[in-house]
């Protein structure tokens, strides 16, 4: 029960809400160490989320990425057009001494590129899972999705690492 | 061997807000763009390089990501540094106690990470005047001037054997050591097309010229496909 308790007012107090808003109550769940994991997105084991929307899917990188990485300076992002293969790199972070790569979950072509992360890179650190989106990609195999971690595993994942 | 600079090869801060362009032009001094993040230094006699590249799994439990990693070398040095000054990892930077004395630098991929240090032997003051006060500095710079910030290892070790020796004794405690030559280090990969720059002259002549925009570019090269 103390725990319940614990993570609720911990999540209100992150103020996390559903991306799409379409779900009537905020759909997430706390991982051990603070970092927040939304429901209704795939994860790579590298940290990075994929949000399907069918014909489109929005990519960025996880809270706990985020949280890791410390404050975000700069970013570096594909051009429209560009082709990106699973687990291949298709931009990076740069921290404040730090370039570390984003790979995308899944293959498929830049169809947009958040241009506010230009100006704003910080938004990777204030919102990860909305402002701070990076790429949209027009999907070449949907089925990919399929070997990327739920919710769920993904958050046993970042607890496991976290255990170190 | 004279000085040269080695700024990082983001485009978060034009070069002309790094480096003493005109000084460094008039000097010949070489201005070469790293591919890591990180700042600006320069490289002399008395500089010591130690670079840690790694695969993900090199050290059991360490997440490839920058504060990890940073916090992972600190207790390394700490060990390297132990009963020679009061050594402390201050925000990222090595320092004896409020004094700096060894910058980093990281690049991180999803199956490597770098960890690069310069370490200051020693060095000359005069080199120092081709940089410029960073922008973002960290909070215990507290604006002091270079003088005022940075200190020298030899004042606080014997000589750079014992720093080696002392660095080779706390990596055994996680790796086995075997000595070997630069140009095992070196990529034979003909395909492999570095993104570190040596800046030529002209470029810098651009930059005087106002030619460096300080608004967004795109690295030449990047995404690698």
């Amino acid at each position: 029960m103390a725990l319940r308790l614990w993570a609720s007012s911990a999540a209100n107090a992150l103020k996390i809400s559903s991306s799409g808003a379409r779900a009537a109550a905020p759909a997430y769940s706390i991982s051990r160490y603070f970092s927040t994991v939304l429901d209704g997105l795939k994860y790579s084991s590298s940290h990075e989320w994929v949000k399907n929307e069918g014909t489109v899917a929005t990519i960025g990188i996880s809270d706990h990425a985020q949280g890791h990485l410390g404050e975000v300076v700069f970013v570096e992002l594909p051009e429209a057009g560009t082709k990106v293969t699973q687990g291949g790199a298709f931009g990076n972070v740069e921290s404040v001494k730090a370039t570390s790569d984003v790979n995308s979950p899944i293959s498929g072509e830049v169809v947009e590129v958040n241009e506010k992360l230009s100006g704003t890179p910080g938004l990777i650190n204030t919102s990860p899972y909305e402002d701070g989106w990076m790429i949209k990609v027009k999907p070449s195999s949907p089925s990919e999705l399929d070997a990327l971690l739920d919710p769920a595993k993904y958050t046993k994942h970042c607890e496991e690492e976290d255990a170190h | 061997m004279t000085a040269r600079l080695l700024p990082p090869l983001s485009w978060v801060s034009p070069v002309s807000e790094l480096v003493e362009v005109e000084p460094v032009l008039r000097d010949n001094v070489p201005v070469v763009r790293r591919f890591s993040g990180g700042g600006t230094v320069i490289v002399d006699q008395g500089t010591v390089f130690v670079t840690f590249i790694c695969n993900k799994t090199a050290v059991t439990g360490l997440q490839p990501f920058p504060r990890d990693i940073m916090s992972w070398t600190g207790q390394l040095y700490g060990k390297v540094f132990h009963g020679f000054g009061e050594f402390q990892l201050r925000e990222n930077d090595y320092a004896f106690s409020h004094r700096k004395f060894g910058g980093n630098a990281q690049s991180i991929t999803k199956d490597r990470w770098v960890h690069h240090t310069s370490f200051l032997w020693d060095y000359d003051v005069k080199n120092m005047n081709y940089l410029k006060n960073p922008k973002r500095a960290p909070e215990y710079r507290l604006a002091r001037n270079h003088t005022d910030f940075l200190c020298r290892m030899n004042e606080y070790m014997p000589s750079r054997s014992v720093f080696t020796e002392g660095l080779i004794a706390a990596l055994s405690e996680h790796f086995t050591i075997q000595q070997t030559g630069p140009e095992t280090a070196l990529s034979h990969d003909n395909d492999f097309e570095p993104s570190t720059k040596l800046l030529s002259p002209q470029d810098l002549q651009d930059i005087i010229s106002s030619k460096e925009s300080s608004t967004v570019q795109r690295v030449p090269g990047w995404p690698q496909s």
